[in-house]
């Protein structure tokens, strides 16, 4: 006989799972005593959104399902936020949550909350787990569903009298499950794939714009060999950087509302679209009509809903993209040379060179990127907070490969990058882990620098502090007439704050001074928080207006 | 816009009914009807949704439930020969005299019956497409209607087509 809590972690380990992220509580105490003497890792954070993030940096830096485990009520409704932050962006994970006894469930008893409810709009599946002897089954299914077709959360609502019953151990569950109602289909189909191919050899002016779907299926070499071999441009979303590497020739850099101007031109001049594990974002389409005008779309993802749900598309294929870029470079057996198209792209991605701030003596934030950028180059994974700090990382680190960059994309949630750098350097423990975060964001989940000092975890914090919310007063400034409307933010000491915790820091103010403190942040073994006192009115260029066309950029600063 | 009926096969699992309606809700999709009830697959129910919209709108309403894991199978029937039929209770105020009498006739125009017999109201029972329960409940209206249920739609293809998966 065993209790259900000693069937999870038997099913956790038989998943794979070598590191959990979770928070204690009073419907989870069987699951803590059978962890106690288990050998999976559980780094106990400060906050049960922190675990959650956490879980989901994991997966993202690793590919694996991330795990988070938190008490019932409270504890469950902290991972309401990152669920929907993982949902959002694909994020294959599994929470897992304690509930009230079965014999309670529906009594509004003590720390009760309706947790598979509440999170049914944002999971991609769910268990509410009502007998010990469904247990293993449903922790099977739950990894399963997490990590195949379009990856997402799934939550597991355990009842304690669940976790305590004691059950005949069941068999092991055999690692091939069949799902009635979930077959996602993996294969493009031949005809579809054929139509490509010809559609691609037609093409004048054809531009690949590929999404996190390229980084989730791990298709990133046959994306570079489709553009290498085709002379095909590619533009990458904000979740896709990385997918080809930042001085690649054929890349054009990110598109929409913070793009490069040769990606955004590039789009909107383009004959043929190639979408790839994308989802027509508004950030990334501007105003719809204006987005490819004049261009036929194929349009490859794995998950059929995405296909025509914001545009329509010339040619769908619904399947894996690695695998649907296989067949398509099979058969695309001639190469093609460069044309006057891949010249002119050449030209505006020579006059879409970042600046990179201008040399005044000031310290900009993109100077304090890009000095990073140089120092640590492939070896960092940079995981961001939300805002400009996000989109300065975005436009001036050089990505070099795949997982390199972990960031907010979707639900564009602030307090995500610190606890997220937390899991990604648990899941990547022999290269470093940076999170550049503003003022604002890192103050969402500061607490968790107790956490990194009580596991020793050598996340390095880079703050650009404008002493604003910087996004939101950049809008301010461009669409509300300057009228900085509770976006101003008071000093923070945030050296003092991390030498309180145990984390060593440097403040830095003078240009002249950011190359010295990265490398002794980077130099020091364990974790590390720099404070970069910014330009404060800096702003993130070039900018697309929301709802404007994505070739109507501003391209730089009136000021 | 045009109202689409719309067949979904699912699983009995907890929860599935929510997570079908909360899928309308939460996309923005405006139902019509929802019927629902076990079916001849042990362990299934079949929800026969009716939906106002654009044919692209539906399209997304098809493959959004497609995702959902206990969904084994939707179509769309709309266009498909099928036969729709509707329940509807109708209790009328009828007092004894002529204005029942006149109800009673309405009734047996419509082929609906009459199933339960008050002093001062009657209830009928109208089983037929939706459209002919409009027009009954529309020439009762005047004679006052003190209260309706409908079942909303069920629908099923003619002929041997099922909406039923492959087995």
């Amino acid at each position: 006989m065993k209790s259900g809590a000693k069937i999870l972690i038997e099913s956790l380990l038989h998943e794979g799972v070598d590191t959990i992220f979770g928070y204690p509580g009073g419907t989870v105490l069987p699951i803590y005593d059978e962890l106690y003497d288990s050998p999976l890792r559980h780094i106990l954070v400060r906050h049960e959104q922190a675990a959650v993030h956490a879980a989901d940096g994991y997966a993202r830096a690793s590919g694996r399902v991330g795990v988070c485990l938190a008490t019932s009520g409270p504890g469950a409704c902290n991972l309401v936020t990152g669920i929907a932050t993982a949902y959002m962006d694909s994020v294959p994970l599994v929470a897992i949550t304690g509930q009230v006894p079965t014999t309670l469930l529906g009594n509004d008893a003590f720390q009760e909350s309706d947790i598979t409810g509440i999170t049914l709009p944002i999971t991609k599946h769910s268990y509410l787990v009502n007998k010990a002897s469904e247990l293993r089954s449903s922790v099977h299914e739950a990894f399963y569903i997490a990590g195949t077709g379009r990856m997402g959360p799934v939550l597991i609502d355990l009842p304690k009298d669940v976790q305590t019953d004691l059950v005949a151990d069941t068999e092991p569950v055999p690692d091939k499950i069949v799902i009635r109602g979930y077959q996602p289909t993996v294969q493009g189909h031949p005809k579809q794939i054929e139509r490509a191919v010809s559609m691609i050899t037609a093409a004048e002016r054809p531009v690949i714009y590929a999404g996190g779907g390229v980084i989730a299926s791990g298709g990133s070499a046959e994306l570079i060999r489709l553009a290498e071999t085709q002379m095909i441009p590619v533009t990458t979303t904000l979740m896709a950087l990385g997918a080809i590497p930042a001085h690649h020739p054929m890349n054009l850099g990110m598109l929409g509302m913070h793009g490069t101007q040769s990606a955004n031109y590039a789009v909107t001049e383009c004959d043929l679209l190639i979408a790839v594990g994308a989802r027509f974002d508004d950030r990334v389409t501007g105003r719809l009509e204006s987005f490819a005008p004049n261009a036929q779309i194929i349009h490859i993802d794995i998950d059929p809903a995405e296909i025509g749900k914001n545009k329509p598309v010339t040619l769908p294929i619904v399947g894996d993209v690695k695998q649907v870029l296989t067949e398509i470079n099979l058969k695309l057996t001639e190469n093609r040379v460069g044309g006057s198209w891949n010249d002119r792209l050449a030209v505006w991605k020579q006059q879409s060179i970042p600046s990179g701030g201008k040399d005044n003596g000031l310290l900009l934030p993109q100077f304090v990127v890009k000095t990073l950028s140089d120092i640590l180059g492939d070896e960092g994974v940079i995981v961001t907070e939300v805002g400009q700090n996000q989109m300065w990382a975005a436009q001036y680190y050089a990505f070099s490969r795949p997982r390199q960059w972990i960031t907010s994309g979707g639900l564009g949630t602030m307090g995500y990058g610190f606890p997220a750098a937390i899991g990604a350097s648990m899941a990547c423990p022999d290269k470093t882990v940076v999170d550049i975060a503003g003022d604002g964001s890192i103050q969402m989940n500061i607490q968790e620098l107790a956490t990194v000092v009580q596991f020793n975890i050598p996340v390095k914090i880079m703050i650009l502090n404008n002493q604003y919310l910087g996004m939101v007063r950049q809008w301010q400034e461009l669409f509300y007439d300057r009228r900085y409307s509770y976006t101003e933010m008071s000093a923070v000491d945030f050296v003092a704050i991390a030498k309180a915790y145990g984390v060593p820091g440097i403040c830095v103010t003078d240009p002249a001074d950011v190359k010295d403190a990265i490398q002794q942040s980077l130099d020091y073994d364990g974790p590390f928080l720099l404070d970069f006192r910014i330009e404060r009115e800096e702003n993130v260029m070039p900018m697309v207006p929301a709802g404007a066309a994505i070739n109507e950029m501003i391209l730089e600063d009136k000021r | 816009m045009k109202s689409h009926t719309i067949s979904i096969l699912v699983e009995n699992r907890p929860g599935v009914l929510s997570r079908v309606a909360g899928l309308f809700t939460r996309r923005g999709f405006n139902i019509e009807s929802l019927a629902v009830g076990t079916c001849e697959e042990p362990g299934m129910s079949r929800i026969t949704a009716v939906v106002i919209a654009d044919d692209e709108i539906i399209e997304q309403v098809k493959k959004q439930l497609n995702k959902l894991i206990n969904v084994i199978k939707v179509i769309d029937i709309t266009d498909t020969e099928h036969v729709a039929r509707e329940i509807a209770l109708i209790k009328v105020a009828a007092e004894p005299g002529a204005s029942r009498a006149e109800v009673m006739q309405l009734a047996d125009n419509f082929r609906a019956r009459i199933i339960d017999v008050g002093t001062r109201s009657v209830i009928l029972e109208m089983t037929g497409d939706t459209s002919k329960i409009d027009a009954l409940v529309q020439l009762l209206c005047p004679y006052g209607i003190k209260e309706l249920v409908r079942t909303g739609k069920i629908a099923m293809p003619r002929g041997l087509k099922t909406i039923s998966p492959k087995k």
